[in-house]
């Protein structure tokens, strides 16, 4: 059989199956990359301003998770998750294995890594900040919230975007990982077709396809925004 | 000049160092309402440390600042060094008294319309739309109102200092400071600079301006402070000091000026 009409989206083919199975790839690649985006906030705020301890904290956090495979942390998530969650179901009453679900392990783990990554973009974004722009915000009254809201974030984010892009990218190859854990994204789906068919070339490369259409078109939108956001910036 | 009302601004024996280094060695200065007073001096005399002492953004070791007669609260921090007891106090101050920057530090994300209306907006909380209309007649009165939806990186810099002073005067300041404001431009733009600056000195305005602008302290200002080392050393109206200077170091001064 051909590839295409292998992934045709009649009741017979793979294709929607596949395409499913692309939407839950991104979105445990979104889900992921939010959490990286809340975390990597926090640890990148602590790390400017924090205390001594809380800063060699932050600075352990990212060393650790840059220092082990992304594929560990996933199992160590999934099946530390799961062995949390029967201890405290066992404590309940009798029961047996609790486990977690394959989205939420996986979506967590990415996170985990993703904000390690995004908190160094975020520091690097801050201190690309003019200070004097800073210092007229203080000059006016602006009290901190209100100068972090108004001026810092902003321009944070403006400088973040293709450091942030980068990670995106990564956050969506982490999520071929968390097949291991059953979850059935991109590629678990071509796997259990290539299984059921022997025919893994055609899924493979169908795989192939879907994964490069997600990061194009993703890439072309990081491009957009850091063009709009970059508006007010003489090129150099 | 006679004090009879509460000065604009008043400082008591402001000291302030940096490390080892002694920057400002007891300064005591106090501005009448609608004074426009030049802050002469070499470099590393003080003048920026004094000026930016005024609205905190460098808290004095020592001494005392009162603006509008409302004397800036001190306090002694954990680490020996003071800090402000109030940060709100601070903000509500600043937001009275404007600074205008040697390098403009305009806000590079908006535009230079929403640079002027920003603090009017957030922080003194007035209506959008009379922020506006004010925000167009002043920057109709500094001469960019035809870029007011430019961003300050495609304005030169003699538009952009002009911007920062229609977003300062936006807050209806009872005093403003000037630190500087014409070092950083090309010196066929200081003109236009300077042609608002004595503009609003004939306004009344009360302004501390840290200048270099021989011209600009002779003509437009009503008095001249010559610091040295951390200290006041030569002050009075220009007419006087620059005729007949009393310290031997300010007429050393004027002459590698004129
Ligand atoms: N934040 C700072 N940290 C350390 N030294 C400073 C700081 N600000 C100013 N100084 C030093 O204080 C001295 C006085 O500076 P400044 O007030 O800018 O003088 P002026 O404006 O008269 O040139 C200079 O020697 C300068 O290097």
């Amino acid at each position: 059989m051909s590839t295409l009409s292998l992934m045709s989206l009649g009741s017979d083919g793979w294709g929607l199956a596949m395409l499913v199975a692309a939407g839950v790839t991104l979105s445990v690649a979104s889900c992921g990359f939010l959490l990286g985006s809340v975390i990597g906030g926090l640890v990148a705020w602590v790390k400017l301003s924090g205390g001594a301890v809380a800063r060699a904290a932050a600075d352990a956090y990212t060393t650790i998770l840059r220092g082990i495979p992304d594929l560990l942390i996933i199992y160590l998530f999934y099946f530390g998750g799961s062995a949390l969650l029967s201890s405290i179901a066992g404590l309940l009453g009798p029961g047996g294995f609790v486990g977690v679900s394959g989205f939420a392990a996986g979506a967590t783990a990415i996170g985990i890594i993703s904000g390690a990554y995004q908190s160094e973009v975020f520091r690097g974004a801050y201190t690309a900040l003019n200070r004097g722009e800073i210092e007229a915000a203080k000059s006016v009254g602006m009290h901190r919230a209100l100068m972090f809201r108004r001026i810092i974030a902003p321009q944070v984010l403006r400088y973040a975007i293709p450091g942030l892009g980068n990670v995106w990218q990564l956050a969506l190859k982490e999520s071929a990982l968390v097949s291991v854990t059953g979850l059935v994204e991109l590629l678990r789906q071509s796997a259990i077709g290539a299984g059921s068919t022997r025919e893994p070339f055609s899924f493979y490369l169908a795989a192939a396809v879907l994964y490069l259409a997600i990061t194009t078109v993703s890439s072309w939108g990081f491009r957009r925004a850091e063009s709009y956001a970059m508006r007010g910036v003489r090129r150099t | 000049m006679t004090l009879l009302s509460t000065p604009a601004v008043s400082v008591r024996d402001l000291r302030k160092s940096f490390g080892s280094l002694e920057v400002l060695r007891g300064i005591s200065l106090d501005a009448a309402e609608g004074q426009v007073i030049s802050i002469l001096g070499s470099s590393g005399s003080g003048k920026s440390t004094m000026l930016r002492c005024i609205n905190m953004l460098e808290t004095p070791d020592a001494g005392e600042i009162a603006i509008g007669g409302e004397v800036i609260a001190l306090r002694k921090g954990r680490n020996g060094r003071t800090e402000p007891a109030n940060r709100s106090q601070v903000d509500r101050i600043r937001s009275r008294v404007a600074m205008v920057f040697q390098s403009f530090n305009l806000w590079s994300h908006l535009t230079v319309l929403e640079n002027v209306i920003e603090a009017p907006i957030h922080v003194q909380k007035r209506p959008r739309a009379e922020c506006i209309a004010e925000a167009e007649a002043l920057l109709a009165k500094v001469g960019i109102v035809d870029k007011r939806n430019h961003y300050p990186a495609h304005l030169s810099g003699g538009q952009q200092q002009r911007a920062a002073i229609a977003r300062a005067l936006a807050m209806k300041p009872q005093l403003m400071l000037f630190d500087e404001p014409t070092s950083a431009l090309d010196p066929e733009l200081v003109g236009e600079v300077l042609r608002v600056m004595r503009s609003l000195a004939e306004e009344g305005r009360t302004m501390l301006v840290v200048t270099h602008e021989m011209g600009f302290a002779r003509d437009v200002s009503s008095r001249v402070v010559f610091l040295h080392k951390g200290m006041v050393e030569e002050d009075g109206p220009p007419g006087e000091v620059f005729s007949a200077p009393t310290s031997p170091r300010f007429r050393q001064f004027i002459s590698e000026h004129r």
